[in-house]
């Protein structure tokens, strides 16, 4: 069976992806992470996943064109620029109209 | 003739793109990450005998565990390799049963013996640093899953480079005869370290790089170990057995006898010193553990 090693590196950081262990069971699969990724304490927290239990998602069509969604959805420097000529505060450092 | 999708292929690896293990890849490509990641997998597992041999004789408690330490990291990176390995289609076994019935090849510098512990701290220092030259260079290999594991191997070298060091440290601090140890190892290391990256095959033509499997043409990564460790070895007083090395200041880059190729293919194929009785070792051990695996696999069953 492989396993897929996911390791912390210190509490409170995200678990990340480390590499595999091919083992026969889950105890031996225990072990061998042990050994392979956290001899030198260089993980303080490991996950160990059964291959078969990952399930990976990698297409994210986007049919209904949702860039509201997006930050590039938003163009807020050209009609930041226009309003700015609107009210005449072109000349002043933006956000320094305090008076 | 490439046809339209290999052609597509090599050109999204030509652009730093980064190929996962259940992405299409073509077969040239699959069968050219296996052969080389294979080799790397070998060297590390053939590369933990030399030092084996001084366990018992190193000098110190101290050293003992250090050197323990570092056979395992090295036996652990083999671990993970042949992982990458498996998961590109080829089994573990396979990959041991190639090796030991030398179908297989493994690195130049793991076939020739370790004289004395002049010769152990010459290792772990400046074949390491010549190893480490090349893995760092494979954390941009196109092939994602390999380029991960080697950021841990390539922490892990580092600390090895730092023992090896510590180690050359002490010997040329020490008496004349610790002094000459080192010179002697020195001598002896200096030609597999120059064959060690390879022949001068421009980047252009290497299929490795053209894959990008490997990031830099051979010259680069020697002209690199040069670079850093020429200066290394000069400050401690050790004199570099080539009259002809020196680096011409107006192209940057250095300049040194030929090396044997010849030589290199003789001793990689299997033809080295050590390589006959390293092979043996490797055979008999397998013989001698392949019961533990099928107590484990029938107990796992």
């Amino acid at each position: 069976m492989v396993f897929e090693v996911f390791r912390q590196e210190r509490k409170g950081q995200p678990f990340q992806h480390a590499g595999s262990v091919t083992a026969p069971d889950g105890t031996f699969a225990e072990i061998y992470a042990r050994e392979q990724y956290a001899r030198r304490q260089e993980s303080v927290a490991l996950w160990l996943v059964p291959r078969d239990a990952v399930s990976e998602i990698d297409e994210f069509p986007d049919e209904f064109e949702m860039k509201y969604r997006r930050v590039d959805g938003y163009s807020i420097k050209a009609r930041l620029h226009e309003a700015r000529e609107r009210a005449g505060t072109l000349d002043m450092a933006p956000g320094a109209a305090n008076e | 003739m490439v046809d339209t999708r290999t052609q597509e292929f090599l050109e999204y690896v030509q652009s730093d793109g980064q190929v996962e293990t259940g992405d299409w890849m073509p077969d040239e490509y699959r069968a050219r990450l296996i052969k080389f990641i294979e080799m790397h997998g070998n060297s590390e597992l053939m590369g933990v005998l030399p030092e084996r041999d001084w366990i018992l004789r190193a000098p110190t408690l101290q050293r003992k565990l250090a050197l323990t330490a570092k056979i395992q990291d090295e036996v652990g990176h083999a671990q993970l390799i042949y992982r990458v390995v498996e998961d590109l289609g080829k089994p573990r076994s396979a990959c041991l049963d190639d090796l030991v019935s030398g179908k297989s090849k493994f690195h130049n510098v793991f076939h020739y013996p370790t004289k004395t512990w002049g010769d152990v701290g010459v290792i772990a220092w400046l074949v390491d640093a010549a190893a480490i030259v090349s893995q760092k260079a494979l954390l941009k290999c196109s092939y994602a899953p390999y380029a991960r594991i080697m950021k841990k191997i390539c922490w892990e070298e580092s600390f090895h480079i730092l023992h090896g060091r510590d180690v050359i440290l002490t010997l040329v601090t020490g008496t004349e005869e610790q002094f000459a140890l080192v010179q002697e190892a020195l001598d002896r290391w200096w030609a597999p370290l120059m064959q060690f990256h390879g022949n001068q095959i421009p980047a252009e033509e290497d299929p490795m790089f053209v894959w990008r499997i490997k990031s830099q043409a051979n010259e680069e990564a020697r002209q690199q170990f040069l670079d850093g460790y020429v200066p290394q070895i000069r400050e401690l007083g050790l004199s570099i057995p080539d009259p002809a090395l020196r680096k011409d200041e107006e192209t940057g880059t250095w300049l040194y006898t030929e090396p044997d190729w010849d030589d290199l293919r003789s001793v990689v194929t299997g033809h080295g010193p050590a390589s006959a009785e390293r092979l043996a070792f490797r055979r008999l051990s397998r013989e001698d553990v392949a019961w533990v695996e099928r107590v484990v696999l029938a107990e796992a069953a």
